[in-house]
């Protein structure tokens, strides 16, 4: 945090557009803008190609020979494959819309980070070679020739979007950019270029099952040091099981749910609610990552490492799956896993063995997300629960993009929140649900080099949280996902010091009544009944 | 700049217009040869379009929901923002269509002192787009009336309810004059918003200022400079007999608005107008977010390279011994 500006100055964004014409390429790779080129020893793995160190910076980017053949049948075959790329090519009218949905042009006032702009990127490209008006019009048709600095500008803003989808939302025709920018990101892979963050987790998870590399023995350690964990915080010793063959469900998290924090008060929330109903559940150390890094690379990527979960149930024989709290992950369970590695003939329509509640809104799929699980538990009244053991908290929401524009999973997390919790404010319509904005960090941009354009991209969501925080005294920013639980805490340092960060079934965990339990403090072995004031005075001598 | 050259681009098909019909007096070419030519260009150019984008496939569902999915019974979906069947999915392009639903949520954001940002609702954009398309449409339609003899009842209705007020003679039709003013509305706007005017380019002012001329040929022609409206019909009744004659003594003025309607219908199918039938296919749009109910299928799946349990168990199986995972095989 020390090297990136005072918020005041990130804050004086100027949205108006600068005199030069955006279709000048230049681009500057200002230090914490951008993100580390990919590891050679990760695409190597992975079987990428043209491998070497990319770094953003050097002058020459040393692309193969054919770098724009390559780029241009790459684009062809797209347009051939997907029917929204070519109609997201043809038809946008310009109208603007757009422009100031995005959270990196809000953040930033940098007028290629308007949706309609990063789209007119790739969309210049595609008319000077596949439209008539752009091969004799030229310039005039909005049509430019494709350069190494077109290619540097496109690694530039297509990982200056975090595929929120939240334009989406607005335009009038559904023009989706993330769609966009994986096509792009696919295309820049294809001559070598990409970004560490998106690389290395991926070859991690392809050989080890999970983004952290953490092998076998590894997560299993890391479970049962949750299992120790929570009997120390509640007397109870749970079972955990991992690979155990024909338990009823499979369950699958992302992994920074058994490794992050503040991920983990969530997985000890997940554990003591399965245990007090009984579930009869495994983990896999196989497919120990719902999280899904290929979707960030392109779709090949994507399916190889996505083929890991339906594989491992059927192996199990388990009846059916539970998937955690994670937002892309569940962009590609629900949109993805079953046309990409389904059917999924194998399984059982999922049904609750606690309430009886058939999902049949997941009969295909045969993957329910945990929050659609816990609710129903909760609406059939099979958990006690005592709300006052969150008080301690004031709780606001924040919608992960893909769980509320990929799935419309909006209503379920605040069921639950209403019932473990008595202090609950959504923060301004405009900013949550379908319209909620973006962390600023997911896509894979969430690294450390990149602080000042994740500082700038959050600021939207920030600025939201800090308004029920002052307004309400909101001291929680709970979610449902495991980027925004790695990332949400530096944003809310930096831009709303005193609110923490919590997953929605950490609230779960703490106000769960088990079976004879002895418990004192929440999940965060914190005392339930926290002097407030106190707490406040702490945080406030800790951001001096 | 870009505006400047649609402008002159337009007023360069003015002159083409003026030199060819007041001088040279080529009416048939203007009357028939072109009309001909545009609407040939426009049907063709329009199929082949939608063939296009049709025959690419639709390999994933990729809706964008904007509401609450079907998922518990006690939690109420929505199923016009996330549609859960095809009812759901008409009345979702239905209200996107004819009232364009996305554009209604527009917002304004800016970011003030104090490191706050507001948002304000902005529906500017949406009244406008949905006065120019409305009134476009009426006014398209209201020329049928040219084209069949006896008129239709519902034509003659439109044309009532359209010149309510009793305006002038002849009648004002309102369409006209809010198609004017909203297209030039929507110039406005992208040459004064500084974020619009950065983004547009020559060939959306093109676009426009055709329009605009359309109008304002159309305006002219009813109220002003009187065109020989018998034979107006009678040049479009034989056109659309195909036995083309073209009357005398029409008016310069009607072949320049007949001249500017060819230039919009044989640029139609090249142009972003194309989003008339784009917005039908919005992959993000027409598909009902029913990923987990139905299985999608794409049509180009193909095999991946994977790591299998197997090879994941050989790399692994000192270390799980140890820990004591349970395995597939003892070595």
């Amino acid at each position: 945090m020390s090297d990136i500006a005072k918020k005041e100055d990130l804050a004086k964004v100027d949205l108006n557009p600068p005199k030069k014409d955006w279709m000048d390429p230049k681009v500057e790779f200002k230090k914490g803008t951008y993100n580390y080129g990919s590891n050679p020893g990760s695409m190597k793995y992975l079987g990428m190609p043209f491998v070497r160190k990319l770094d953003p910076t050097a002058e020459d980017w040393e692309l193969p020979e054919n770098w724009k053949e390559i780029i241009l049948e790459g684009l062809r075959d797209r347009i051939k494959k997907y029917r929204s790329l070519r109609i997201f090519m043809d038809c946008c009218v310009r109208c603007g819309a757009c422009a100031d949905k995005c959270h990196f042009f809000i953040g930033s006032g940098d007028p290629k980070n308007m949706p309609v702009l990063r789209a007119e990127l790739l969309r210049s490209v595609y008319r000077k070679d596949f439209t008539t008006a752009g091969k004799l019009l030229g310039k005039m048709a909005g049509a430019r020739e494709l350069t190494v600095d077109v290619l540097k500008e496109w690694f530039f803003y297509f990982y200056q979007c975090t595929e929120c989808r939240r334009c989406s939302v607005f335009c009038p025709y559904g023009i989706d950019t993330a769609e966009i920018t994986m096509m792009g990101r696919e295309l820049l892979h294809l001559v070598g270029v990409g970004i560490d963050w998106i690389t290395t987790p991926a070859s991690n998870c392809f050989r080890t099952g999970n983004h952290l590399g953490i092998q076998p023995h590894g997560f299993k350690d890391s479970v049962d040091f949750a299992v120790d964990d929570l009997e120390d915080l509640t007397g109870i010793r749970v079972d955990a099981p991992v690979n155990k063959k024909g338990a009823e469900i499979l369950f699958v998290v992302p992994s920074a749910d058994y490794f992050g924090d503040p991920h983990y008060f969530g997985f000890l929330g997940y554990l003591a609610l399965f245990h007090e109903i009984g579930l009869d559940y495994t983990f896999s150390s196989y497919a120990s990552e719902g999280g899904n890094f290929g979707l960030f690379h392109s779709s090949e990527m994507m399916k190889r490492l996505n083929a890991k979960i339906y594989a491992e149930a059927k192996r199990l024989g388990v009846k059916w799956i539970i998937g955690g709290e994670c937002g892309h992950m569940w962009r590609v369970l629900h949109q993805y896993m079953d046309t990409m590695n389904g059917p999924a003939d194998f399984l059982e329509v999922p049904k609750s063995p606690i309430t009886g509640t058939t999902f049949e809104h997941a009969k295909s799929t045969k993957m329910v997300h945990i929050c659609e699980f816990t609710a129903d538990l909760i609406y059939n009244n099979k958990v006690k629960l005592d709300k006052s053991r969150n008080d301690h908290w004031k709780v606001t929401f924040h919608d992960s993009c893909n769980t509320s524009r990929a799935m419309g999973l909006v209503e379920e997390p605040r069921y639950i929140i209403n019932n473990v919790c008595n202090n609950f404010w959504d923060m301004p319509e405009n900013t949550i649900k379908e319209q909620t904005f973006c962390c600023g960090s997911g896509s894979g941009l969430g690294t450390d080099e990149n602080l000042e354009m994740r500082m700038r991209g959050g600021f939207p969501r920030a600025n939201a949280v800090k308004f029920v925080h002052e307004k309400h005294g909101v001291n929680l920013l709970s979610c449902i996902c495991a980027i925004d639980k790695a990332t949400l805490p530096p944003l809310m340092e930096y831009w709303v010091p005193g609110v923490e960060v919590g997953a929605v079934h950490e609230l779960v965990g703490n106000a769960i009544v088990m079976k004879g339990e002895k418990r004192t403090t929440d999940l965060r072995s914190q005392p339930y009944e926290t002097e407030e004031p106190e707490a406040e005075a702490v945080k406030a001598e800790e951001a001096n | 700049m870009n505006a400047l050259l649609a402008l002159f681009g337009v007023a360069i098909l003015f002159v083409i217009a003026y030199l060819g019909v007041d001088v040279l007096g080529l009416h048939s070419l203007f009357g028939i040869v072109l009309p001909y030519a545009a609407i040939f260009l426009f049907l063709i150019g329009f199929v082949v379009r939608i063939f296009q984008w049709a025959k690419s496939p639709v390999p994933f569902r990729i809706t964008t929901t904007s509401g609450q999915q079907k998922s518990l019974n006690f939690i109420k979906s929505n199923n016009l923002e996330s549609p859960h069947n095809t009812t759901g999915v008409i009345g979702r392009m239905a209200l996107e269509i004819l009232f364009f639903r996305s554009l209604f949520r527009n917002t304004k954001a800016e970011v003030k002192e104090n490191e706050r940002i507001v948002y304000g609702p902005d529906k500017w954009l949406w009244a406008a787009a949905l006065a120019f398309h409305w009134s476009f449409l009426i006014v398209f339609l209201r020329h049928y009336r040219f084209f069949a003899e006896p008129v239709p009842e519902f034509i003659l209705k439109m044309q009532a309810v359209d010149g309510l007020f009793q305006v002038g003679t002849p009648i004002v039709f309102l369409t006209g004059l809010i198609l004017l003013a909203s297209v030039t509305f929507l110039f406005l706007r992208r040459v004064v918003l500084p974020q619009v005017r950065y983004i547009s380019l020559l060939a959306d002012y093109f676009a426009l200022f055709v329009i605009m001329a359309i109008a304002i040929s159309g305006l002219l022609m009813r109220h002003f400079y009187k065109v020989d409206i018998v034979g107006v019909k009678e040049l479009a009744m034989t056109l659309v007999g195909f036995k083309p004659v073209v009357p005398e003594g029409i008016g310069f003025i009607f072949y320049v608005h007949l001249f500017f309607v060819c230039v919009l219908f044989a640029y139609f199918p090249f142009s972003k107008l194309m989003h008339l039938g784009g917005v039908f296919l919005s992959p993000t749009r027409n598909l009902a977010n029913t990923n987990r109910i139905k299985r999608h299928i794409n049509p180009w799946n193909y095999e991946v390279k994977t790591h299998t349990y197997e090879e994941y168990e050989d790399e692994f199986r000192d270390v799980m011994r140890e820990a004591g995972l349970p395995l597939e095989k003892e070595s």
